[in-house]
């Protein structure tokens, strides 16, 4: 059975096994009439042009795990940020895991989408902001109709959440192909604060897909800071949705960090819907072999007086492909509107690709917008400036790929991420860290 | 310990050295001078072995071996040392964490051990002093932000911290002030031993008046032309390079 029949038929199955909230239901149903319309997306689809999920929706996945499994913490432990104290939301095959976690109710809500969706509590905030960031899209509405868990964090106006939060969704080889549909949503008051950091990992050669789908909700002044550690193992392919909606004042800032995986595609979206909104998108991309990964943003400039930055940079080795979509659209009210972006790459083989797409739509007149993208070669002076200081070519290589993405990191706020993805990038690379960069 | 004969050397096709022979031995200063374009930083990437530039004819012999037979890393194994006119940044790698990439590279060529951390510590302490560095310098990435009279700095602190056979320096004194100048100078003056040498490529002599030479050539045209004593350097300074250019018939 092709999977989308798959899914449109266990829809029922599903329905019957959680609990109603009659809201909740419509909203389902509503989505999976408009995922059966729309189904998966083609590459005959702009947005999709150099992307195929052909490959990847070919598996016969296993869309609710049946077996519960359980990790030991020791040997999940290096996924973990696990140097500084942080709240953590932990999920092992699309279901929480209580002894991986470490939640709060106390200042801040750190805790389960299933517990906020079914509870009278968290009616308001559920009813107010659930649904309301993410467009209807294909991928968007399969995961509506499918949500149940994820993380639902909530920061009540003028407070700052004490430490990060990371949220980090485990797969095991349990089932021979699984797909999960984690749901998320971060509703952050006025002249609040909080860091997250979420992570996919899969624990298993079989192949894994997450469509996951993020809707963040940055109200007046919030400040909202996301980091997304993308090392996934070669059979794990994700589709990471991420919508934000920001508010007068609000400064929200999304780094993606791709270093692993099979097929990853981040929808990343930006809606700014106030004035003197900051919006900042930052991206590094290692990859080699016939790894993919694809950066498709939106910004959508509404307010006058806003800005938004965005700065990819992307290596790519052997037979991978890299795409860059970014689209940036500012209304013709939103005058004053500084909007930057600059896509820089590095191909190291022949067969190394990458397909980079600025979209400008600009409708006002008193703005601006730049944007910039490279597709290049190391530098040979470099090359030569290391190389007679007797560092071997190889190394040398490294070390300039190295510093031409390390200037993406210097915007992380947590050093301890910081030096996390900095080791990543270095191992990567194959950068000799026998000492602490 | 340096015999360069008969040096003919091609940038993208087009001919920059063109027979140049040169001698230096050890515990000796050469100083080379030339006009802007007579090829005097050619030569000093050819020693160096930038794989850009082509060697036609002619050999490189450094302690008996033919450099021209080694990569650009092997030579700096060997103990070749070029402080670069412009020193190329890196960003997210600081001084002493690219310090201690360079020293381990060079090591593990010689077949030896990572050094150990307290000693590299000391090491790199030691040697920062000789240069007047301070603290923060070393933690910031290597040349970024760095100004020319730091970019220098560095250079020659790298130096210090690789003791070289045979010391290339490339316009070290462009850019700098006359502080940094000093600075720079003695650093190189306390370097100096009798089992190795230096050789100093600049433009101007003003260099010269800190870092004594014991021997000055004038290069023009891809050749050197004349050779003499550290007084032909204020000769040169005096009347510029016209007359060695009539004087040869250039």
């Amino acid at each position: 059975m092709e999977l989308k029949d798959k899914l449109l038929s266990s829809f029922l199955a599903f329905e019957e096994n959680v609990d109603m909230n009659s809201d909740i239901h419509e909203i389902r149903s509503q989505a999976i009439k408009d995922f059966e319309e729309m189904g998966f997306p083609t590459k005959k689809q702009e947005a999709w042009k150099y992307t195929s999920l052909n490959k990847v929706l070919k598996h016969d996945y296993t869309v609710f795990p049946k077996k519960e499994d359980t990790i030991e913490y020791r040997d999940v432990e290096k996924y973990f940020i696990d140097d500084i104290d942080t709240y953590k939301i932990v999920f092992i095959d699309g279901i929480y895991s209580s002894h991986l976690s470490a939640t709060t109710h106390e200042k801040i809500d750190a805790c389960l989408m299933s517990s906020a969706l079914n509870s009278s509590k968290y009616k308001p905030i559920i009813d107010n902001y659930f649904n309301t960031v993410a467009p209807k899209e294909s991928l968007t509405s399969l995961n509506t109709a499918f949500s149940r868990e994820g993380a639902f964090i909530n920061i009540p106006k003028n407070t700052m959440a004490d430490k990060p939060i990371q949220v980090i969704n485990f797969s095991t080889g349990n089932e021979s192909a699984l797909m999960v549909q984690p749901r998320n949503l971060v509703v952050v008051g006025e002249n609040s604060h909080v860091q997250i950091i979420e992570r996919h990992q899969s624990l298993t050669d079989h192949p894994v897909l997450t469509n996951s789908v993020t809707e963040i909700y940055a109200d007046k002044r919030a400040i909202v800071d996301y980091y997304k550690i993308q090392n996934d193992n070669h059979s794990a392919s994700l589709i990471d949705n991420t919508f934000i909606e920001q508010h007068r004042e609000s400064f929200c800032s999304v780094h993606t960090f791709s270093f692993g995986g099979n097929l990853t595609r981040n929808n990343l979206n930006f809606y700014q819907k106030g004035e003197r909104i900051d919006s900042t998108l930052k991206g590094i991309t290692v990859i080699g072999g016939k790894q993919h990964v694809d950066h498709n943003t939106l910004v959508h400039h509404i307010e006058p007086n806003c800005e938004s930055h965005q700065d990819y940079k992307g290596v790519f080795a052997e037979a991978s492909t890299g795409v860059f979509n970014g689209k940036i659209i500012v209304n013709k009210e939103a005058q004053k509107t500084n909007a930057f972006q600059s896509n820089n790459n590095i191909l190291l083989d022949d067969k190394a690709t990458i397909n980079s797409k600025p979209q400008l739509e600009i409708f006002a007149d008193d703005v601006k917008c730049s944007h910039g993208c490279t597709i290049g070669q190391l530098d040979d002076d470099a090359l030569f400036y290391l190389r007679s200081r007797g560092i071997p070519l190889k190394e040398a290589r490294a070390l300039l790929m190295y510093a031409f993405a390390n200037n993406v990191l210097e915007s992380v706020k947590i050093p301890e991420l910081k030096a996390r993805i900095t080791k990543i990038i270095a191992q990567k690379l194959g950068v000799n860290v026998g000492y602490s960069l | 310990m340096l015999k360069i004969k008969n040096l003919h050397a091609k940038v993208e096709g087009l001919k920059i050295l063109k027979g140049i022979n040169l001698e230096i031995n050890a515990g000796e200063v050469h100083a080379i001078m030339g006009p802007n374009g007579s090829g005097k930083s050619t030569l000093s990437s050819v020693i160096a072995g930038k794989e850009e530039y082509e060697v036609t004819r002619g050999e490189i012999i450094f302690e008996g071996e033919e450099l021209t037979e080694f990569d650009a890393e092997e030579r700096a194994h060997k103990g070749v040392f070029l402080s670069f006119q412009y020193p190329v940044e890196i960003p997210g790698v600081t001084v002493t964490n690219f310090m201690r990439t360079v020293i381990n590279a060079n090591r593990k060529a010689k077949g030896l051990e990572d050094m150990p951390a307290n000693e590299m510590l000391k090491k790199i302490r030691e040697k920062s002093e000789l240069l007047e560095i301070d603290r923060k310098f070393l933690s910031r990435s290597l040349n970024e932000g760095f100004s020319g009279g730091e970019k220098k700095r560095n250079e020659i602190f790298q130096m210090a911290m690789l003791e070289p056979k045979l010391s290339i320096l490339d316009e070290t004194d462009s850019g700098l002030d006359i502080d940094a100048l000093r600075i720079v100078a003695n650093g190189v003056n306390k370097l100096k031993r009798p089992d190795n040498a230096t050789l100093v490529i600049t433009h101007y002599q003003r260099l010269l008046d800190y870092i004594i030479p014991d021997f000055v050539h004038v290069m023009l045209d891809g050749k050197i032309v004349k050779s003499g004593g550290k007084e032909l350097a204020y000769e040169l300074e005096e009347k510029g390079y016209d007359w060695i250019k009539e004087e040869v018939g250039a």
